[in-house]
C-alpha cells in the first residue's frame, strides 16, 4: 500500500518537474484568480450602488429624467424629516415591528416548549411547523390574499361568515361594509407571524435542547417548583438566542415586510399599511422617481436599522459574559 | 437528620440490570460510601435514594417514611452533583439563594442563612462570581454550600471530588469530613477511588457488578473482605491472593512453599473448604522478610514508593506476590528473599464460592 502511495507521488512530482508553463500557476495566481471575480462582482452590484446611492442622497436625481444629478445637500434628507406622513410610516412600521415580533417569540416560545421533548411523530412536526418560513414571502403574501379574500378566502368560511357583505374585509380594513382602521395591518401582521414564527421556535429550540438535564435535575433536589425553573433557568438560558432572535426578526420585519405588504395590500388600503420598505419602493420605483429623495430615505432607514441592532447586539453581549 | 432505608431496591433499564435486590440501612449521622469500579451501579443508587431515577422494584424509607415514589423535592435530599451542576447565569451568591428562593423564604432569612453557610465554607470573596469564573474547587465549595443551606435531611454526593486535581482532592477530602463532622449530617458518598472511602467513612458499601460485595467499616472491608472481588479490589495493590493446597494444617502455596495454618484456623478451614483446593491471601505488609522465613521467592522487581519498598516476588512461574518491606533495604532483582507471613493477617478463601472462609 505504502509503495502505491510512494510511487503515486513520485509520478506527480515527476510530473511537476516537467516544463508546462500553462499548468504552471502559482498559489497566488490561483488565489487571485478566484478571488477577483468575486472582488469585481461584490464592487459592481454591491459597493458601488451603495456608495452611489449616498451620493444621490444629497441631490435632486431622478431615474427617468434625462439629467445629471444636481447637489441640493441635505434638502432631501430635511423633506424626509418634515413629512408629516413619514412619521405615520414609520409609526406604520414600528406596529409592526412590535407586534410581529412580540407575537412570534411568545408564539414560537410556545411551540418550542411542545416539541422540544420526543414524542412519537414529534420529528414530523417540527417539520411541518417549519414549512411557512420555507416559501417565498411574495408567494405567501399572495396566496393570503386569497385567503383573506372576502368572498372565496378560506378564512372567512373558516371563521363561520357565510354572507360576504356582512363579513369582514381583511385586506380593505372594512367589517360589514364599514371602515376598521387596522384590521389591514392586524392581518398582514398575522401573516408575517404565520411565516416566520417557525424561525423564531428554531432558536428557541436549540436553545432549549442546550440547557443541560443536570440543571434540571439540580433545581429538582432544590425544590424548584416547574414555574420557579422556567423563570430562572430555562428562560435566562434561553435569552441569549431569544435576543438573536429578536434582532433577526426585527431588521427583517424592516425590510422584507416589503414582500408581504407589497404582495398582500400594496400598502393599503389608503396608506394603512405602509411601512417605510413600502414608501421607499414608491418613491423610488413610482410615480415621480425622486431617486435623490428615496436615497435619503433608504439611508435613514438603514441608520435606524444600525442603532437597534447595537442595542440588541450589545445587550446579547452582556447577556453572554453572564453565561 | 434522618436514617435511610433500602429494602430489595432494584433498578433495570430495559434488560439490563443495574441494581439488583439491594437491602442496606444507613443510620441516621452516618457517612456512607458507595465504592466500586464505574458502571457498578453505586451511582444509579445513589440517584434512587434521591429520587432524580425512579425504581423498579423495591422500596426506600427516609425516617421510616417511605418515599419510594415521591419527587426529588418533596424528599428533604440535597445531592451534590460530580460536575458541580451550579447554574450558570447565576452568581455564587444567587446560586447559593436557590433553593431558599424556591422554598419562598423571606428575603432576610436567605440573607441570614446564605451568610451562615458562606462563613462556615469560608466562600465569601466568591459570592458575586458566576461559576465560569470560578477554579472547580470554588465551584464544588459553592455546590456544597448550596446543598447545605437548606438544611437537608441528608446529603447525597456522586463523586463530588472526581472532576478536581489530584492535590486539591485530598484538602476538599479534608474539608468534606471536617463538615460532616460538624453537622453530624447524614450523607451518603459514592466514589471509585478507595483511598477517598477509606479515609472519609464511616461505613463502606463495596459495591460490583450491580451487587453489594460487602458493607462494613474501612477496617473491615481492608482486613477482612467478604470475597476475593473486595480483595482485590480494596487496596494498592490488593490483597495477594494464591491457589494453593490445604492439607493436615499446612497451606502448600506455589514454589514448594509451606504455610502452617495456625490452630484456630484449621476448624475453619475444615468446614470451609470442599476439597482441596484454597486461596490463601494476605496483604502486602503482612509479609515479613527474615533470613530464616520459611517461605521463599525470587526478586523479581522492586519499586521505591518512598516510605516503603514495594517487593514484587516471583514465588513459582507466574505466581508474584507484592511484599512491602523498609525503605533502605536494597534487594537486587534475581536475589532470593525469605519471608514469614503474619498469622494475625492471613485469610483465606473457597476459590469456588470466591467467598472468605471465617
Amino acid at each position: 500500500m505504502s509503495t502505491v502511495i510512494k510511487s503515486q507521488t513520485e509520478v506527480a512530482k515527476a510530473r511537476s518537474a516537467q516544463p508546462n508553463p500553462r499548468r504552471d500557476l502559482s498559489d497566488k495566481a490561483i488565489r487571485n484568480l478566484f478571488i477577483f471575480p468575486t472582488l469585481v462582482l461584490l464592487i459592481a452590484i454591491n459597493v458601488f450602488p451603495l456608495i452611489y446611492s449616498l451620493y444621490l442622497s444629497f441631490t435632486n436625481y431622478s431615474a427617468i429624467a434625462n439629467k445629471q444629478p444636481v447637489w441640493i445637500g441635505f434638502e432631501n434628507f430635511g423633506r424626509v424629516l418634515s413629512d408629516d406622513r413619514m412619521w405615520e410610516f414609520f409609526s406604520t412600521t414600528g406596529q409592526y415591528v412590535l407586534f410581529s415580533v412580540l407575537l412570534q417569540l411568545i408564539i414560537g416560545f410556545a411551540l418550542a416548549m411542545l416539541v422540544r421533548d420526543k414524542f412519537f411523530g414529534s420529528g414530523l412536526v417540527t417539520t411541518l411547523i417549519l414549512v411557512p418560513m420555507m416559501l417565498s414571502p411574495v408567494v405567501v403574501g399572495l396566496f393570503w390574499k386569497l385567503m383573506y379574500n372576502p368572498t372565496f378566502g378560506y378564512v372567512n368560511y373558516l371563521l363561520g361568515f357565510s354572507n360576504p357583505s356582512l363579513a369582514p374585509d381583511w385586506l380593505a380594513s372594512r367589517w360589514a361594509g364599514q371602515p376598521t382602521p387596522g384590521l389591514a395591518l392586524w392581518a398582514v401582521i398575522f401573516v408575517d407571524v404565520w411565516m416566520w414564527t417557525p424561525f423564531v421556535m428554531l432558536l428557541i429550540l436549540s436553545g432549549l435542547k442546550a440547557i443541560p438535564d443536570y440543571l434540571y435535575e439540580a433545581a429538582a433536589i432544590d425544590r424548584a417548583s416547574a414555574w420557579f425553573q422556567f423563570w430562572r433557568i430555562t428562560l435566562p438560558q434561553v435569552a441569549p438566542l431569544m435576543m438573536i432572535a429578536i434582532l433577526f426578526r426585527t431588521i427583517e420585519a424592516f425590510n422584507k415586510s416589503f414582500d408581504l405588504v407589497m404582495g398582500m395590500t400594496g400598502g393599503g388600503p389608503g396608506t394603512q399599511t405602509e411601512v417605510v420598505a413600502v414608501t421607499l419602493y414608491k418613491q423610488a420605483f413610482q410615480g415621480q422617481w425622486q431617486t435623490g429623495r428615496a436615497s435619503a430615505l433608504a439611508y435613514m432607514v438603514l441608520i435606524i436599522i444600525i442603532a437597534i441592532s447595537n442595542l440588541y447586539i450589545r445587550n446579547l453581549n452582556r447577556m453572554k459574559e453572564g453565561a | 437528620m434522618a436514617t435511610i432505608k433500602l429494602r430489595q431496591v432494584e433498578k433495570r433499564f430495559g434488560e439490563f440490570q443495574a441494581v439488583k435486590p439491594m437491602d442496606l440501612t444507613i443510620d441516621s449521622g452516618e457517612f456512607v460510601v458507595f465504592l466500586g469500579p464505574s458502571g457498578c451501579g453505586k451511582t444509579t443508587t445513589l440517584r434512587m435514594i434521591s429520587g432524580l431515577e425512579s425504581v423498579s422494584t423495591g422500596d426506600i424509607f427516609l425516617d421510616d417514611r417511605k418515599v419510594t415514589w415521591l419527587r426529588p423535592s418533596d424528599r428533604d435530599i440535597a445531592f451534590v452533583f460530580q460536575f458541580f451542576a451550579l447554574y450558570p447565569h447565576m452568581t455564587a451568591q444567587q446560586n447559593i439563594a436557590f433553593p431558599l428562593q424556591a422554598e419562598g423564604e423571606s428575603k432576610d432569612e436567605i440573607d441570614r442563612r446564605v451568610k451562615e453557610v458562606v462563613d462556615l465554607l469560608q466562600i465569601g470573596h466568591l459570592l458575586n462570581f458566576r461559576p465560569g469564573k470560578l477554579s472547580g474547587g470554588d465551584k464544588q465549595r459553592v455546590a456544597l454550600a448550596r446543598a447545605l443551606v437548606r438544611r437537608p435531611a441528608a446529603f447525597l454526593m456522586d463523586e463530588p471530588l472526581g472532576a478536581l486535581d489530584a492535590d486539591f482532592r485530598e484538602s476538599m477530602r479534608a474539608e468534606i469530613k471536617q463538615l460532616h463532622l460538624n453537622l453530624n449530617a447524614t450523607t451518603v458518598y459514592v466514589t471509585h477511588d478507595q483511598i477517598e472511602a477509606m479515609a472519609m467513612s464511616d461505613r463502606i458499601v463495596v459495591m460490583s457488578n450491580a451487587e453489594v460485595q460487602q458493607v462494613g467499616t474501612p477496617a473491615q472491608v481492608y482486613y477482612d473482605p467478604a470475597n476475593l472481588f473486595v480483595a482485590r479490589f480494596i487496596g494498592s495493590p490488593g490483597m495477594n491472593l494464591m491457589a494453593s493446597q490445604y492439607g493436615n494444617g499446612i497451606v502448600r502455596l506455589p514454589g514448594a512453599n509451606q504455610y502452617v495454618v495456625s490452630p484456630d484456623w484449621r476448624m475453619a478451614l475444615g468446614e470451609g473448604l470442599d476439597s482441596d483446593d484454597v486461596i490463601i491471601g494476605f496483604r502486602p505488609e503482612a509479609a515479613h522478610i527474615k533470613p530464616d522465613g520459611n517461605l521463599v521467592g525470587e526478586v523479581y522487581a522492586s519499586e521505591l514508593y518512598g516510605a516503603y519498598t514495594m517487593l514484587h516476588v516471583e514465588l513459582d512461574g507466574n505466581e508474584i506476590v507484592h511484599i512491602r518491606s523498609d525503605r533502605q533495604t536494597r534487594y537486587p532483582i534475581g536475589s532470593k528473599v525469605r519471608f514469614d507471613l503474619d498469622p494475625e493477617m492471613v485469610r483465606f478463601f473457597n476459590p469456588k464460592t470466591e467467598m472468605a472462609i471465617n
